[in-house]
């Protein structure tokens, strides 16, 4: 051991394992800051588990609840409570702004304390009943939006009410954990008075159930054969779904961005280790000599590697527990629960990755070390270690591929990623190759090397290198690719969503126009000089046949599909489509037929086709209809579109509200606010307003995820060092043996400009194509946004590329010429 | 022979180095064996060979095989450290300053010329008091005013140190000053 601490020190000394142990930092920083704050957002959830529904069951629906189903509670024995859930505006004074309003039932909720403060930054205390009648409690940015004071009074709808309280904690924050509108509680027996709750809104309504666990059991089973579409039953066990299912999402990618850096990491630490070996072969062979024997040889090494790994290892732990606090406190306030400190499991997590790089792809190499031939001290050309790497590597590659799968949570996903970093390596090797070879043969380039010696011997070194350097390529491509898409794609990205509402887009929503009134805001507008808006009729109905087939979730395989079975559409009706839509197929209704036109998106999703009889149910009602006609929107135009559109024979004897988009402008908020005070039931939302909170909590968690990236970043760049100074002692020896038989400086130099070059331009190019695909691939299905090609990139890419080989070339050349030919060659005998 | 210094000449191909690998039991032969230190070395495995070099064999090359990474020092301690020996600096020091590079210690092979880096290979041969030490060509790569000093160092250390010494060369002169000369031409020995 003290001979493997020495050794450590040597090399450490002579800069032969600094990659390694960079690379291994990295990737256990970066796993391990991302582990660390997963760990703290858990245990979190694990705390609040037992309040966390505010009772023991909870049912949901996206329409009231049958009386059986409230009833069947008190007659099982069960504590029953009540909430209604609606996005209002809460106005007071001139503010108004949007809020998540909770009406609850007294005794809410059933398990757990709700708690209050008596004003803001006061300290809170857990409240004994929900608010009386006539009286609110506000979250304290709500307090702060709308600048109420205690006691003061706000408007909600058509009813005013006392502000009572600051809410600091409510059960069921969990869903919070990254909610938009701040939270107002007020009494279930009010809604009513505020007029909030009619036709078209969107309204959510809670039973609550909690008492013997046997009893709510048994309850649980009994109502779940009674749900009917859009309700859905909550227990401890399957714990507020949407909520882990949101924390899940975020965790999960920034656990993937994190591999993809400990994969990273993996190549630099491969490239390195096996340059470490070339470097160490003959001094093997020279300690065979003295009597090292294999056993020593391999403990030697391998305790040296282990004890890197874990100085390596502990570092990297630390970097991520720093980190990990830099990611919650990027996250700020949309982390709504104060999070209990990390547990060390984590850090034991980073260390295993760690290992598992290490033993993974450093060992393997080394192995190859012991088995070094002592005769090479005499004859040169034994024992030279195989470079399959394919074999070498398969440990490492199938267990990285485990991780991954474990840290993914689910395999296909993990696999889905294993497999396509791997068919990248595969794809850009190939192509590295193919092109190097190319480039070589091409009939330009023979052209030119027939006028100059150092283009000839650049060219021909291409070919000869190719498997060489088409792995050099292929890793310079990957780190590349990383560097561009974490700059270039992701502004790119970024712009294309600020980018996506144009200038004179509207940006105000006015929602729950109730027929009776539309005559009424038209004229309100007009009053003002405001252009009138369009008021588009809006039904709520639920798919339930396709062709007579009844449709339930379980008939779509895709997340996105499955959730808009379940929800409920969004109808329109109308005579002409909207100026904004283009039909693509079909013809557009005609105005007494039972015919609809639908979304050409939506139809692909659901898998509907023209001809398709679609039923939908409006409350108790139903009708049916053919699809006659697909269009074409424009989503990011911010006007109001429906996925589907119905003539107005069919549709307008069912209860229907209003919608509108229309653009405000400056100076003309005043008549808006009076349009509220009008119409208390109206809902506008400023569309500035809510991008704005909006992209403030986009803004943090890109700032949060942007932690994981540098790490990603970091591991990139590391294997294009590793990349680049792989063959760098193959070069010099290359380039002194020039020297020896006569080649001028401006030749040797020439010849490895000429190869760097052709090699930057490939993995330049290759790097790009990667970004730019995995851009499009990240705008399209995450992102849905059209992503328009980035000149930047194109220009940026190759040339970065171009510019780091010569770069390259530049410095190597100057080591190759700095030192005599002569002791260039003694070195390498 | 204890002091004895042996010659293999021959010339390029007659099997010099090949010879030499087989005494040293870096190499094995298709027939014929080699007892060294009483011990046949052909009948013991790859390992047992090598920890019986490290006892009893020492080593001289003509590319003087000194690790890049280690200074003068370390590269003498290597065989020292390698047999277990705890004093590895004192003895490597002392030996260093017997070759005279008591200066350049810390020095890293790069820095060192030719004969130096020989020197220091003479000094890391020597340094675990072997019975058999082998020289290949040890002054193929040094001018000639070098070579005769790594010559006359090499001979003095044989002879105070008592150990066996088999010099491969083709420089006649250097082969005139063993003891034994073994001639070699296409892998037999001719005289």
């Amino acid at each position: 051991m003290r001979q493997a601490v020495r050794m450590l020190a040597r090399d450490w000394r002579a800069g032969e394992v600094r990659v390694l142990a960079a690379a291994l930092v990295v990737a256990v920083a970066s796993i391990t800051s991302v582990a660390f704050f997963a760990d703290r957002v858990s245990r979190a959830l694990v705390r609040d588990a037992h309040q966390l529904l505010g009772a023991d069951l909870v049912l949901v629906s996206d329409h009231p609840w049958q009386r059986e189903m409230a009833d069947e509670i008190a007659r099982r024995g069960l504590q029953r409570a009540e909430a209604v859930n609606f996005i209002s505006m809460a106005r007071a004074g001139e503010s108004s702004t949007l809020a998540g309003v909770k009406a609850v039932s007294p005794n809410y909720p059933l398990r757990g304390r709700l708690r209050i403060a008596p004003a803001p930054n006061a300290p809170d205390g857990p409240a004994q009943q929900g608010p009386a009648r006539g009286t609110v409690w506000l979250e304290e940015r709500l307090v702060t939006a709308l600048g109420v004071p205690m006691g003061a009074s706000l408007k909600l709808g058509t009813a005013e009410f006392k502000v009572a309280a600051v809410l600091t904690l409510e059960p069921e924050r969990g869903t919070n954990f990254f909610n938009i509108a701040p939270r107002l509680v007020m009494h279930q027996d009010d809604v009513p008075a505020t007029g909030l709750v009619q036709t078209g809104s969107r309204v959510w309504f809670y039973l609550y159930a909690a008492g013997e666990p046997a009893a709510v059991a048994a309850f649980d089973a009994w109502a779940r054969e009674r749900l009917e579409r859009g309700q859905r039953v909550d227990n401890l066990e399957s714990g507020r779904p949407e909520v882990r299912a949101s924390i899940d999402r975020a965790q999960r990618f920034l656990g993937l961005t994190a591999l993809l850096a400990a994969i990273l990491a993996g190549v630099a630490i491969a490239l390195g280790t096996r340059r470490y070996v070339e470097r160490h072969l003959d001094g093997c062979a020279v300690m065979r000599c003295f009597g090292a024997t294999q056993r020593q040889l391999l403990s030697l090494y391998a305790a040296e590697f282990l004890l890197l790994g874990l100085v390596a290892c502990a570092l990297g732990c630390a970097i991520g527990y720093v980190a990990q606090n830099a990611i919650g406190a990027a996250l700020g306030t949309m982390l709504r629960a104060a999070l209990p400190p990390a547990s060390p499991l984590p850090a034991l997590q980073g260390i295993l990755v760690g290992v598992v790089l290490l033993l993974g792809f450093a060992l393997p190499p080394l192995v190859q070390l012991k088995n070094v031939p002592a005769v090479r001290v005499i004859r040169r050309e034994a024992g030279a270690p195989s470079t399959s790497a394919l074999a070498v590597y398969a440990a490492g590659v199938a267990a990285l591929g485990g991780l991954l799968v474990w840290q993914a949570g689910d395999a296909k996903l993990g696999l889905t990623v294993i497999g396509g970093f791997g068919a990248a390596v595969l794809v850009f090797a190939a192509v590295a190759w193919a092109a190097l070879r190319l480039v070589s043969a091409a009939p330009v380039a023979r052209r030119l090397g027939a006028r100059s010696l150092a283009l000839r011997y650049g060219l021909a070194n291409l070919r000869r290198h190719a498997r060489g350097n088409a792995v050099q390529v292929a890793s310079l491509a990957l780190g590349l690719t990383a560097v561009l898409l974490l700059t270039f794609t992701r502004n790119d990205l970024v712009d294309a969503w600020r980018r996506s509402a144009p200038p004179d887009a509207p940006n105000r929503f006015l929602l729950g126009v109730q027929p009776e009134q539309v005559a009424e805001v038209r004229r309100f507008f007009a009053a003002r000089g405001i252009a009138a808006p369009e008021l588009n009729p809006m039904v709520r109905g639920r798919l339930v046949t396709v062709n007579g087939k009844p449709v339930t979730e379980a008939d779509y395989g895709e997340e996105r599909a499955k959730r808009l079975v379940e929800r409920e559409f969004n109808l329109s009706y109308a005579e002409r489509p909207p100026a904004h839509n283009q039909v693509v197929a079909g013809r557009w209704f005609a105005p007494d037929a039972r015919e609809l036109s639908v979304e050409e998106g939506i139809a692909a999703t659901l898998g509907w086709k023209l001809g398709d009889e679609l039923a939908f149910a409006v409350g108790g009602q139903r009708f049916d209809a053919r699809v006659t006609s697909l269009r074409k929107l424009r989503w990011d135009s911010m006007k109001i579109n429906f996925f589907v559109i119905a003539p107005s024979a069919l549709l307008a004897d069912f209860p229907a509200s209003f919608v509108s988009a229309f653009r405000a402008e400056a100076g003309q908020e005043a008549a808006l606010n009076e349009l509220i005070k009008r119409f208390p039931n109206l809902t506008l939302v400023d569309v500035g307003a809510a991008v704005k909170q909006a992209q403030g909590v986009i803004d943090q968690l890109i700032n949060a995820v942007q932690f994981v990236f540098l790490f990603a970043l970091g591991a990139g760049l590391l294997v294009l060092y590793s990349a680049l100074v792989a063959t760098e002692d193959e070069r010099r020896r290359e380039a002194a043996v020039m020297r020896v038989y006569g080649a001028s400086r401006a030749q040797v130099t020439g010849s490895q400009r000429a190869e760097f070059l052709a090699m930057g331009l490939v993995a330049g190019i290759l790097a790009t194509l990667g970004a730019a695909l995995i851009g499009q691939l990240l705008a399209r299905r995450v992102f849905e946004l059209d992503l328009p090609p980035s000149p930047e990139l194109w220009i940026a890419g190759p040339l970065a590329g171009v510019a780091l080989l010569s770069l390259n070339a530049w410095l190597s050349a100057r080591k190759v010429l700095s030192a005599s030919p002569a002791l260039t060659l003694r070195d390498s005998v | 022979m204890p002091g004895e210094a042996v010659a293999i000449v021959g010339a390029s191909g007659s099997g010099k180095s090949t010879l030499l690998a087989l005494l040293a039991g870096l190499d094995t032969p298709t027939a014929g064996s080699v007892v060294l230190d009483g011990a046949s070395l052909f009948d013991l495995d790859e390992d047992a060979r090598a920890e019986l070099r490290g006892r009893a064999v020492g080593f001289v090359f003509q590319t003087f095989q000194l690790l890049p990474s280690l200074t003068a020092l370390e590269n003498v301690m290597l065989p020292l450290e390698l047999a277990g020996r705890d004093d590895a600096e004192a003895a490597a020091r002392e030996i260093l300053a017997r070759v005279g590079l008591a200066e350049r210690t810390h020095h890293y092979p790069k820095h060192l010329s030719g004969g130096e880096q020989q020197r220091v290979a003479l000094a890391r041969a020597f340094a675990v008091r072997p019975k058999l030490l082998l020289a290949d060509e040890p002054t193929g790569s040094l001018d000639a005013e070098a070579g005769d000093a790594v010559i006359a160092l090499l001979f003095q250390m044989n002879r105070e140190a008592g150990t066996t010494l088999v010099l491969v060369t083709h420089d006649e002169p250097l082969a005139q000053r063993c003891t034994r000369i073994v001639r070699l031409a296409a892998g037999r020995i001719v005289a």
